[in-house]
Parts: C-alpha cells; sequence; structure tokens
C-alpha cells in the first residue's frame, strides 16, 4: 500500500468517526439539549417547582381565556398526547395564536399546573400566503 | 537556520510546495481525473481568471433579482405577515454558512490524502468568506426572531450550534494563521478543519432530534413546506449568493497565488 492510500484510508476512517460521534452526541444529549419539556415528557414526573423550566407545545385550539385583569390569560399547552394548563401574565407575542406553537418559560405550581414568566412563540416550518391557508389556519388574533 | 517559508506571508508552507511545483507539473495517481487536471496551479490560474467575474456577476445579477423578488412579488406569510421575506437572505446565508465548511472539509481532507498545496490555498481561501455567511446567518437569525418568536436569543439547539460553527471558523482562521507563522507545513489546520464537520450533522438535525425553538426544516430531499408562489425568488439568492461565495474563494485563491509569486520573486532578487 503507497504512503498516499494508507492517508487515504486513514483520513476517511477519521471521517467516519466524526460522523459516528455526532450522531453520538445528538442522541446522547437529547434530553440536555432539549430546549423544552413537552407535556408527555414530565407525565408522572413533574419537575421540582423551585426549578426554573421551559415548557413547549401546541396553545389547544379554545382554550384561552383573559382574565378580568385583562393581563392575565390562561390556556392549555398539549402535544396530542398529554396536556398542562397554563397561566401567564403580561404581553403575549405576536403570533401567540390558538392551535400554534408556544414556550413557556416558568416553574410547574403543586397542582400540577403551569406558570409562566415569559412566553415565546414557536411557528412552523409551513409558509403560505393567507388566501392558502383560508380556513385550514385560523389566522386571528385573540379577542379581547 | 530560520525556517525560510517565514518570506511566505501567511500562506506559508503550501505556497513554497507551490512553486516547487511548477518545475514538475505532475501529480500521479490522482483519485478524480478533474481533480489531477485542476491539481496543475497553471492549469487552475488558466481557468479562475475568466471565472471570477462571471461567477461575481452573475451571482450579484441573482442575488439582487432574489431579492427584488422576495421583497415585491411574493405574497406575505399567512402568519408572519412580511416579516418571513427576510428568509430570502437567511436561508442563503444559513446554506453557504454550512456549506462553506463543508467545502474546507473536502479541501483539507484533498491536502491531507494526495498533499496537493492547491488544496490547502483553497481551504484557507474559504475560511473567511464561510465565517462572514454564518455571522450573516445569525444576525438575520436574531432580527427574525425577534419579531416572530419574540426574542433575539435563546440557548436553543439550533441557534447555540451555528454559534458554535461560527466559533470554530474564527479558530481556523487563527490556527491556519498561527501555523503558516511557525513554518507548519498546512496539515494541523487540515486536521482541524476535517475535525470541525462533526458540526454539520449537528446542526443540520438539531431541529429533528431535539426540542427546539427553531421549528424544522422547510427544504428536503422530499420537497419544499413552503408554498411555490413564495419559494421562487430564494432559487434565485441560493444560487446567486453561492456564485458569489465561489467568486470570493476563486478572488482570495488568486490573490494568495500572486503575492506567493510577488515573494518568491523579490527574495530571489535579494539573493541575487
Amino acid at each position: 500500500m503507497k504512503p498516499k492510500h494508507q492517508r487515504f484510508v486513514l483520513a476517511g476512517l477519521a471521517l467516519l468517526a466524526i460522523f459516528g460521534a455526532s450522531a453520538l452526541a445528538l442522541s446522547a444529549l437529547r434530553d440536555e439539549a432539549a430546549f423544552f419539556y413537552a407535556p408527555a415528557d414530565i407525565v408522572g414526573h413533574l419537575p421540582d417547582p423551585n426549578r426554573s423550566v421551559r415548557l413547549g407545545g401546541m396553545v389547544k385550539q379554545g382554550s384561552v381565556e383573559r382574565q378580568g385583569d385583562g393581563v392575565t390569560i390562561r390556556f392549555v399547552v398539549t402535544d396530542g398526547k398529554a396536556s398542562v394548563p397554563v397561566r401567564f401574565t403580561g404581553v403575549t407575542p405576536d403570533l401567540f395564536r390558538e392551535g400554534s406553537g408556544v414556550v413557556a418559560e416558568g416553574h410547574f405550581r403543586a397542582d400540577g399546573g403551569f406558570t409562566a414568566d415569559t412566553l415565546l412563540a414557536k411557528h412552523d416550518e409551513r409558509y403560505m400566503p393567507p388566501q392558502m391557508a383560508g380556513k385550514m389556519h385560523k389566522t386571528e388574533s385573540l379577542k379581547p | 537556520m530560520a525556517p525560510a517559508y517565514h518570506n511566505y506571508g501567511a500562506w506559508g508552507e503550501p505556497a513554497r510546495l507551490w512553486l516547487e511545483s511548477r518545475a514538475s507539473i505532475d501529480y500521479p495517481g490522482c483519485a478524480v481525473p478533474i481533480l489531477h487536471a485542476l491539481a496543475n496551479p497553471a492549469r487552475f490560474l488558466k481557468l479562475a481568471r475568466p471565472l471570477t467575474p462571471l461567477c461575481f456577476w452573475c451571482g450579484v445579477v441573482l442575488a439582487l433579482i432574489g431579492c427584488w423578488a422576495g421583497l415585491t412579488r411574493t405574497p406575505p406569510d399567512y402568519l408572519q405577515g412580511d416579516t418571513v421575506r427576510i428568509l430570502y437572505i437567511h436561508v442563503p446565508a444559513a446554506w453557504l454558512g454550512m456549506a462553506g465548511w463543508g467545502g474546507l472539509a473536502v479541501a483539507s481532507f484533498a491536502y491531507l490524502v494526495w498533499r496537493h498545496p492547491l488544496a490547502a490555498i483553497a481551504a484557507r481561501a474559504m475560511a473567511v468568506p464561510g465565517a462572514l455567511f454564518a455571522a450573516l446567518c445569525l444576525v438575520t437569525g436574531s432580527i427574525w426572531g425577534r419579531p416572530t418568536w419574540g426574542t433575539w436569543w435563546q440557548w436553543d439547539g439550533r441557534l447555540t450550534s451555528m454559534l458554535l460553527l461560527f466559533f470554530v471558523y474564527i479558530a481556523y482562521i487563527a490556527l491556519a494563521r498561527a501555523d503558516a507563522d511557525r513554518g507548519g507545513d498546512g496539515r494541523i489546520p487540515a486536521v482541524f478543519g476535517i475535525a470541525g464537520t462533526v458540526l454539520l450533522p449537528v446542526i443540520r438535525y438539531s431541529v429533528v432530534w431535539w426540542h427546539t425553538l427553531h421549528q424544522g426544516q422547510s427544504i428536503g430531499l422530499t420537497g419544499s413546506t413552503i408554498a411555490p408562489s413564495m419559494l421562487w425568488p430564494l432559487w434565485f439568492t441560493l444560487s446567486g449568493f453561492t456564485l458569489f461565495f465561489a467568486a470570493i474563494v476563486l478572488m482570495r485563491m488568486r490573490a494568495a497565488l500572486g503575492l506567493q509569486k510577488a515573494e518568491a520573486r523579490m527574495r530571489r532578487m535579494a539573493a541575487a
């Protein structure tokens, strides 16, 4: 084997090892690298109420209700398997809508509900003009 | 005696090898015939000279058409309104930030295996524009994130891994420079170039494998989740910025080769 071929095999093996390492890192960091808990992740083992965590999922259709003070809202975050009631006081992001994604920063309460300090809107990877979205996606903002 | 290739400036040893190679232009046994043909620096320069303005102007025109169409010819998004238009810059920037490192890694691989000096010069030439596009991706992403997500920055998987890639670019540039300064033969930056590839799959699959704030990918092998009426200008900006990137790389490679020629001549004159 010529040195050139040796180097080719060596560098090729190194490259394979690197992609293997990257795959291992992706799967091993799955829990640590998660930006938020989905409701199904925490069924049965609620995070410590004193710990600041993020909860992410979809805002359940028809679940948003505005409280009398005008700035507090309650809604349900769901991932299709489980759901968590959330309470939030403050200004919601523009893209916060029913049926759309949301990431709430805050903490769980002992009763299993979630108190959010901050809301982040999460949108999906679909982009389309309003006519096309039509009835498929309700785009109205929250009614006061 | 101090290594003489200090005189070759930031490009160091590869340039010395290149100059020596001009005497006997022959790289036997290169695996790919086209690489073999390009391995000849004289032939490369002959090809690069007309290719540089061609790539540059085609790239500028295509990118301008894409930006104009993206700003005026496409409908707003049903959810985000006009904010979505930043994607015509953000997506090409992200693509080139990653493709730039891909190219850098391929060139590093070629340099390690075939020891071709032109490959080392190509890898170094790709680092700066790659870092710039990675930075542009981060900045446009941040500007996009504020009105849509409601935050300039979050340490989510996609954002963090892209920021890491930017830092890795900076580290590569510093390492290549340091290696050249102490007269290295460019093998260390080449190894680093290959090792950095670990980030590319992490960035690509971060939104698939992890819970992230960043949305999933819109354009895959099987199609796109962007409506066709909004998608078409993206092909213009993608191809335009890519050609522009290629033009910058060609310019930097030619400048590096030209600089070496000039410095070698000065050295010969001083020695005479």
